[in-house]
């Protein structure tokens, strides 16, 4: 029932910073949709498009690139190597008419508990108008 | 204007001749060129140094075996070749060349590089199943559209019909071939660089200076670009969505001879072809408790997808993958269209410049920002 659909996400999130920053808004009890799965990377610079793709392929109604501000990378880089990644694959999906709105990047801190909150809502309410990822239901990928 | 060789024997003559005048005068140590296998039109890319080998040298034969820029960087993988090489590739295996040095891959040292204004080559299918010797219609079809902007080669294969980068970027020489109605009596060569005139010294010839954008480039170049509109229009591929990707993709046979033969995939330990593509029982389970059923293998449009991540924004439209798919799907058009669309964020052609670093190995501090939320 559509009123009932709950997206499944599933989230990069840096180990330094956004991971830290979900715990952050968790231990906080920071009210959240249970929509995401994380899955801890040690920087966004280590999200190869091809994991996003797999995500999202494997039927992830939303997939969250999530890791430190630009400038502080605990790589220093990372996150700008991750930026041009995830450009490229956005581009990919858009030039290929795929849902490329299904994919966010967001920087979230350690610090911030309540950037984490509005992003996690955020992205699960643009997912919930979308409605579940189509992808899931194909037999012949 | 730039400074032209100009000799006076048709073009495959000429080009031989220079080739051989190199060898003898030990100027080059060796010659990197398209070489007759047998009577009946097979050619492969071949390493030369014995000058009585260069009659059968074939520099334009309409039919790319191999993309020479990855075999170039075979050559030079672990360091380049000691004496000076000439190498004549055409334009889009350049590219390919400098791309794969870009990334470590090859060395463009003690290489002197002949290029062409490009016609194109004829498909794989074509030149094996149809008759192109150098005395065919085929052959001689292919000149008569090389020569004239109006047949625009009306055979080659829909990539080159479609390819706006004919003229070669970083060429020491180029042949001028693309609408020179003379080239059964005359070889022009173009001079680009310091280091091809001093190789062009004291050849036999004259020299002369020319305008080489001329009026009849200018022609191809427009209705080359009118082709790619086409060709984009007709393919469709914004429109694809998952069920146009999965229907265009379908009957893949998952031979990965695309990637195999794209100079761009030099990986030789492709994620695709690796244990991390095969999906655990487990996950067959858990997919098809979800859908219902699956393909099997799966992963096909993923494969693809994949591809396209990791290598469109070099891809040089070589047009091989298309080449060389058995189940004839128009990979070189997707992969030209997404490559370009893709290229295109960052204002980057690939294998034009080998200074301009390959944009997934750079980046500016503040940019993109329409992709962060
Ligand atoms: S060459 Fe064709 S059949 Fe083989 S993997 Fe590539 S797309 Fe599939
Ligand atoms: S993807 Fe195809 S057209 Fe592009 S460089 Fe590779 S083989 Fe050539
Ligand atoms: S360590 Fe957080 S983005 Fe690099």
């Amino acid at each position: 029932m559509k009123g009932e659909f709950t997206p499944k996400i599933v989230g990069f999130l840096c180990n330094w910073c956004s991971y830290a920053g979900a715990d952050l808004a968790g231990t906080s009890k920071l009210k959240m949709p249970p929509s995401v799965s994380s899955i801890r990377v040690m920087c966004s610079g280590r999200v190869d498009p091809v994991l996003v793709a797999t995500a999202f392929l494997r039927g992830a109604d939303g997939v969250l690139v999530a890791g430190c501000h630009p400038g502080d990378c605990h790589y220093e880089k990372g996150n700008y190597y991750a930026r041009r990644r995830f450009a490229i694959l956005k581009k990919v999906m858009e030039t290929l008419g795929l849902e490329s709105e299904r994919l966010r990047l967001s920087w979230v801190s350690a610090s911030e508990g309540p950037r984490f909150q509005e992003v996690i809502t955020e992205f699960t309410e643009k997912i919930k108008k979308l409605g579940p990822n189509p992808v899931k239901e194909k037999t012949s990928l | 204007m730039s400074k032209v060789l100009k000799i006076d024997k048709n073009v495959h003559e000429g080009v031989r001749e220079l080739l051989r005048s190199f060898l003898e005068n030990k100027k080059v140590k060796g010659v990197f060129a398209l070489k007759k296998i047998n009577e009946n039109g097979a050619v492969a890319y071949s390493l030369i140094t014995n000058p009585n080998m260069v009659e059968a040298i074939l520099p334009f034969f309409p039919f790319m075996p191999a993309n020479a820029g990855k075999l170039l960087s075979h050559l030079t993988l672990t360091g380049s070749l000691k004496g000076p090489i000439a190498a004549v590739v055409r334009p889009c295996e350049l590219r390919a060349f400098v791309e794969l040095v870009k990334r470590e891959q090859g060395s463009l040292e003690n290489f002197l590089f002949i290029s062409s204004s490009c016609g194109g080559v004829y498909s794989l299918e074509k030149s094996v199943n149809g008759d192109l010797s150098t005395d065919s219609e085929l052959w001689s079809k292919y000149w008569d559209g090389v020569k004239n902007p109006e047949n625009q080669m009306a055979d080659v294969r829909p990539t080159c019909k479609a390819c706006e980068h004919f003229l070669p970027y970083s060429a020491d020489m180029t042949v001028l071939l693309l609408g020179n109605k003379a080239i059964d009596t005359e070889c022009k060569i173009s001079l680009n660089t310091d280091k091809g005139e001093k190789f062009a010294d004291g050849a036999k010839g004259e020299f002369i200076e020319e305008e080489i954008e001329n009026e009849a480039l200018k022609l191809f170049r427009n209705k080359r670009i009118e082709e790619k509109k086409r060709l984009f229009a007709e393919s469709q591929i914004e429109k694809f969505g998952m069920d146009g990707l999965i229907k265009t993709f379908g009957r893949c046979i998952g031979c990965h001879g695309c990637s195999n033969i794209c100079p761009i995939c030099y990986c030789n330990l492709c994620t695709f072809d690796s244990r991390d593509y095969e999906w655990e029982p487990s996950t067959y389970e858990t997919e098809i408790e979800k859908r219902g059923g699956i393909r099997v293998p799966p992963n096909t449009v993923f494969y693809h997808i994949g591809r396209l991540t990791h290598v469109g924004i070099s891809c040089v439209g070589c047009g091989l993958c298309s080449d060389v798919c058995p189940a004839d799907i128009p990979l070189s058009t997707i992969f030209l269209k997404v490559g370009e669309s893709v290229q295109k964020v960052f204002d980057y052609l690939p294998g034009k410049d080998v200074e301009e670093a390959i944009p997934l190995t750079t980046f500016e501090t503040e940019e993109l920002t329409e992709v962060e939320d």
